[in-house]
């Protein structure tokens, strides 16, 4: 899968960006914007996962329903199979659905506590085929049987479940259309440790059994590490980092990368690193984002041009994409001994053509 | 748990579910036995008390009830007259009958106009951003009449006419239900579009659009089941003010015409005798009240027998 020549990209966004207005005053006038997501630029390869990690509030998840068009973007371009729907009205959308559905973060609220999950997994269904109505039901039994729900519980309500029942019913709705593309958002932050291993292994098989593709955000590093074949890290609304798992883990390069690893525990105390790359300060407001590289408030390496210039996203390696000034491919082709000049130069001129 | 092919739990209406819940709180049960009591009362009532209750018979006027008799051996009673006369020696039982139909009538008649004219008003601006604005300023503009006098030029302005195109008896029916009607669905509307506001963005209304659910049945399969409980809230307490707005009418002379039996017309007429003839105000008023209160527990009792996480505990 690291080999990204073969595969082509499924899903492809351009400069995303989502504003969300902000409104003041007695006459309600505009006075400003979150700028959630700030132009991010990703691929996701087809049959991949794509981890998309970063902290709270830092637009992963607008990112992923912006790649949905659940919002109405405010910039960029994202193209899904082919398709271009950065712009497309949401009524010539609605024939596209199928091929790109969701998982939501809390399973407790994204399923209508009033339908039997029957009804639940069946609303797509209903919406996109003119199955029979015992084809239909016939087909939610199925689903359920793929996600590991007994089909006995076909007529029960959503309160009837535990959380990792509820995140299976979440999962056979999304797969109820048999969708080329799913968005993880955060499926597996409300569920507790022991649920989290068979959520993901769930869904780890359905990609395998189903050729599926994901971008799956999470917080949660070591789970994005298992599963993730690329991974993006985002901060302040956007991505800092974007690279193949074991590189990444191996070797961070953008700063905050690094800071972010360092805080992920070591369970084996021998291996536990000494020194941690504390950062201090909060993240800045969205809305007010600082001039210049959006990490420089808190950068342990700042320098004077990140509080003037903003750094673009470079290639520094294969298939590694950095947006740090200090991340070049010069200074990264001596600090990484696997990563040597003429496979860089091949791999530059590959991604010219 | 391991057999797949074990089929959905054997498959039982909802509906049998909501009975049983329903069953479960006394209040409602009740509740019911007394709706369907009073309404079986004001139905086949009058079949079995063939009295007509305009009919004026001044020689047995002012009539006590038959059970004064208990404790007053020198009272006017007659089993002629079972709940007594009144001053004009109309029988106060088909009063209380004929009196009934038109106040049930009107009261759940309005009661549905409000609760579907606020209901609808309240999703259209909690859910379509373009409308709130106009709705709910076009909302706060009913709130701010005074309800009272625009009542009264309504029925001065339309009276005739519509008495004229309906005939006497429906054409102030359908003034007093339409009065009543648009002059009372505000809370409802602003509660529902409250309930839709916070709705609209929980993640079940997301999931349904990365599906690709239109707004009208997002609206019918997401939105309305889930506001079901205020509204039904809105709709009992509905029932209750459109008697006795009917009520006041009456009262003010422009409700029904005289000769035309309601329960607070009978009320208000003996208002001024109260102190002689008490009964003459506390049937039709415990008939008011006890009909008000059985729809509000019933619902209570459906509230709590419509949503799923309740059922079943």
């Amino acid at each position: 899968m690291l080999d990204d020549t073969n595969a082509k990209p499924l899903v492809s966004v351009r400069d995303l960006k989502m504003h969300f207005p902000i409104h003041a005053g007695l006459l309600r006038r505009r006075v400003g914007e979150v700028k959630a997501v700030d132009g991010v630029s990703f691929d996701v390869m087809e049959g991949e996962t794509l981890g998309l990690v970063g902290e709270s509030g830092c637009g992963k998840s607008t990112c992923g329903r912006a790649v949905l068009r659940l919002y109405d973007i405010t910039a960029g371009e994202i193209s899904i199979d082919g398709v271009e729907i950065g712009q497309m009205d949401q009524s010539r959308l609605r024939s596209k659905r199928p091929t790109m559905q969701m998982v939501f973060q809390d399973p407790q609220a994204s399923l209508n506590p009033r339908m039997p999950v029957r009804d639940i997994i069946q609303e797509p269904l209903d919406e996109h085929t003119n199955l029979s109505l015992s084809e239909k039901r016939e087909k939610v039994l199925e689903l359920m049987d793929a996600v590991g729900l007994n089909r006995k519980f076909a007529t029960r309500f959503p309160h009837a479940f535990s959380g990792g029942q509820r995140q299976r019913i979440g999962i056979a709705r999304a797969l109820a259309l048999n969708p080329k593309f799913i968005v993880c958002d955060e499926p597996i932050a409300a569920l507790d440790v022991s649920i989290q291993a068979q959520v993901v292994n769930l869904l780890e098989d359905l990609q395998e059994k189903l050729g599926l593709t994901y971008l799956f955000i999470s917080h949660d590093l070591s789970m994005v590490r298992h599963i993730a074949t690329r991974v993006a890290v985002m901060y302040l609304g956007r991505i800092v980092e974007l690279a193949p798992r074991e590189a990444l883990y191996a070797e961070p390069l953008h700063p905050y990368t690094k800071a972010l690893l360092s805080a992920v525990p070591e369970p084996n105390p021998a291996l536990a690193q000494k020194q941690r790359v504390v950062l201090t300060g909060d993240v800045p407001s969205p809305s007010n984002p600082p001039k210049g590289c959006n990490f420089c408030t808190r950068c342990p390496v700042v320098q004077d041009i990140c509080r003037t210039d903003d750094p673009e996203t470079r290639e520094v390696q294969p298939g590694r994409f950095v947006a740090c000034h200090f991340v070049t491919p010069e200074t990264t082709t001596t600090a990484d001994p696997t990563a040597g000049p003429r496979s860089q130069e091949l791999n530059q001129q590959g991604e010219e053509t | 748990m391991t057999d797949a092919t074990q089929q959905p739990d054997r498959v039982r209406s909802q509906w049998w579910d909501i009975w049983d819940q329903f069953k479960t709180h006394r209040g409602a049960v009740i509740g019911l036995g007394f709706l369907i009591f009073i309404t079986l009362f004001v139905l086949l009532g009058p079949l079995l008390w063939q009295v007509d209750p305009g009919k004026l018979d001044i020689r047995n006027k002012d009539m006590r009830p038959i059970y004064t008799i208990l404790w007053d051996s020198e009272a006017k009673v007659s089993w002629a007259k079972p709940l007594g006369s009144d001053n004009l020696g109309r029988d106060i039982l088909a009063n209380l009958m004929q009196g009934g139909r038109i106040s049930m009538a009107v009261g759940w008649t309005a009661m549905l106009l409000s609760v579907i004219l606020g209901t609808l008003i309240g999703v259209l601006a909690g859910y379509f951003k373009r409308l709130d604005g106009l709705l709910m300023r076009f909302t706060d503009l009913v709130l701010a009449l005074p309800l009272l006098p625009l009542l009264l030029v309504m029925m001065l302005l339309f009276r005739d006419s519509l008495r004229a195109t309906f005939g006497p008896e429906n054409g102030i029916f359908i003034l007093i239900v339409v009065a009543i009607g648009i002059t009372s669905w505000m809370q409802t509307a602003r509660i529902v579009r409250g309930d839709v506001l916070a709705l609209k963005e929980r993640e079940f209304v997301l999931a349904a659009r990365s599906i690709g659910t239109p707004s009208r049945r997002m609206i019918t399969r997401h939105i309305l089941p889930n506001v079901l409980s205020p509204i039904m809230v809105s709709a009992t307490l509905g029932l209750a003010t459109a008697i006795i707005t009917e009520s006041a009418l009456s009262f003010l002379g422009l409700g029904f015409p005289s000769d035309f039996p309601t329960w607070g017309k009978i009320l208000f007429d003996s208002v001024d005798r109260m102190t002689n003839y008490p009964e003459r105000v506390i049937w039709p008023g415990l008939c008011i009240s006890l009909t008000v209160l059985a729809v509000n527990y019933i619902g209570d009792g459906l509230r709590d027998a419509l949503d799923p996480r309740i059922r079943g505990q």
